[in-house]
């Protein structure tokens, strides 16, 4: 009970920090907007997807690149609390030990779907159209939101066991890379054969897939159960490690 | 006693730092560890404030384990580390609701308020802790560290990195907490900081306290006061004052 109150305490503080630095979210939907733009205006002409519009085709792997990108502030966040020492004032307090974390993982949970519902809505003013109904729109909340808290608890990371701000923030760029070599932007079947199945078995292309599936009324079928295990096995593995590494930085 | 350390050992990758550390502080002294920059007075409080666990020996607060009770010693204590650890978006005003509502104080406002006032930040109190200077940094710091009464306040090297008005400040503050009968553990490297402030000093040295004592005690340690006659050299001043004085004479 303590410890749910210090984690709202503690959530209520970053997302101050967010309400009074809003660059943090700005920067943060500046490149997935932009990336939007220009493969639906300048290359989206020439990408055969089988879909009248290719905003509708793409919108999935732009969120996932924006939450892939978002989540970085969180490790930024992190690093700079242990920096100034606020991780040790709080952690010589009678403060629950996972509240600190916690805080931090709901700030990111939160600016990611704001971030998600502005893309959305430029994804609307850009022609996205959805035949989803309440119930898939909700699942695919559900998944964005799994999907954020895998890479929130991966963030937390080298968050805290950086020695420079830029290892703090380095690390999400593979991760905005990987909606690249899925079939977020093309299908899969124009790559060659070791691009192909890196592509067809890495965790994003299930999800983007099953996001797809979702807006667009078409059946998921085994997707969204491999969306899923790779969304819970990661949050699962990031969380062991970044608590390890969060008793170590006392 | 509020505090007793025996025997505290600690090493860092093959170094060691503390080779077994005792000292004892009473309830309501200043008691102030000397030591060199490395001597390992920061780990010592570390250790003492539940952040970093010894190799061996114990430390009690308050007759509490720092080991096996930790959340215990984390209810009487208090930490003030050596970088000013205050929110830097936060206004001071903020930053103190923040730990009051932490160590779940009956009246946030109010404690704030009051800390503020105490303190002489009322006027700055809805700026942003970022725009303060290094002294008013400080006593917020301070400020931060008395939210909810704590019985042992650990002071890190209080005054490193403020001008003399600062550091005057900061002395005014420990000595009316000592009058309030709070227990401080205070370190520092100037040797007139520890004359001016502590009841009893310690000397930490290649990892061993090497004196502890009063003031008066570790003089006796020393040989008596000696009488030596030395040429003096005039000063300026005295070469000014007699230059102007013989002229008046004429």
């Amino acid at each position: 009970m303590k410890a749910l109150r210090d984690t709202f305490v503690l959530f209520g503080r970053s997302m101050r920090h967010i309400v009074r630095s809003p660059d943090t979210i700005i920067t943060v939907l500046i490149t997935p907007v932009m990336m939007m733009l220009l493969f639906v205006y300048v290359l989206g002409g020439a990408i055969q997807t089988g879909t009248d519009n290719y905003v509708n085709y793409l919108l999935p792997g732009i969120l996932l690149i924006a939450i892939a990108s978002g989540i970085s502030y969180t490790a930024v966040r992190l690093f700079a609390d242990v920096q100034n020492g606020l991780f040790s004032r709080f952690n010589s307090m009678p403060i629950g030990r996972s509240s600190l974390l916690w805080g931090h993982v709901l700030t990111s949970m939160v600016s990611n779907a704001i971030s998600v519902v502005v893309i959305i809505g430029i994804g609307l003013i850009m022609g996205f159209r959805s035949s989803a109904g309440v119930l898939a729109w909700l699942a695919v909340a559900g998944i964005l939101a799994l999907f954020t808290l895998a890479l929130t608890w991966l963030a937390c990371i080298p968050g805290l066991t950086a020695k420079f701000i830029d290892g703090a923030s380095a690390f999400a760029y593979p991760l905005i890379f990987l909606p690249f070599i899925s079939s977020a932007f093309v299908p899969t079947e124009t790559m060659p054969t070791p691009v192909r199945v890196f592509a067809e078995n890495q965790p994003v292309t299930s999800i983007v897939e099953t996001l797809q599936g979702l807006l667009h009324d078409q059946p998921v079928g085994n997707d969204i159960w491999t969306a899923l295990a790779w969304c819970v096995g990661i949050a699962a593995v990031a969380y062991f490690f970044a608590v390890r590494a969060y008793k170590r930085v006392g | 006693m509020a505090i007793q350390v025996e025997g505290l050992r600690k090493s860092f990758t093959g170094v060691e730092v503390l080779k077994g550390v005792d000292f004892g502080v009473r309830r309501g002294e200043i008691f102030a560890l000397l030591g060199s920059n490395g001597a390992g007075k920061t780990t010592t409080i570390k250790a003492l404030a539940t952040l970093l666990k010894a190799d061996g020996g114990t430390a009690r607060v308050c007759g509490y384990d720092v080991v096996r009770q930790p959340d215990k010693v984390r209810d009487v204590i208090s930490l003030t580390g050596q970088f000013a650890a205050v929110d830097a978006i936060l206004t001071g005003r903020e930053n103190l609701v923040m730990i009051a509502k932490l160590r779940a104080v009956a009246d946030p406002q109010k404690t704030a308020a009051s800390l503020l006032d105490r303190f002489g930040l009322t006027d700055a109190a809805d700026r942003r802790a970022g725009t303060y200077s290094g002294g008013m940094t400080r006593r917020l710091d301070i400020a931060m560290s008395l939210v909810g009464s704590p019985q042992v306040i650990f002071l890190d090297e209080p005054t490193t990195g403020l001008d003399p008005e600062g550091r005057l400040e900061v002395w005014r503050t420990v000595k009316e907490l000592a009058q309030g009968g709070t227990t401080i553990l205070l370190t520092t490297q100037y040797l007139d900081e520890a004359e001016q402030l502590a009841d009893r000093i310690a000397i930490l040295h290649g990892g061993r306290i090497i004196a502890d004592g009063t003031l008066d005690h570790l003089k006796q340690l020393f040989p008596p006061a000696k009488v030596e006659y030395v040429e003096k050299q005039p000063s300026l001043e005295e070469i000014f004052l007699a230059i102007v004085g013989e002229k008046k004479g004429q």
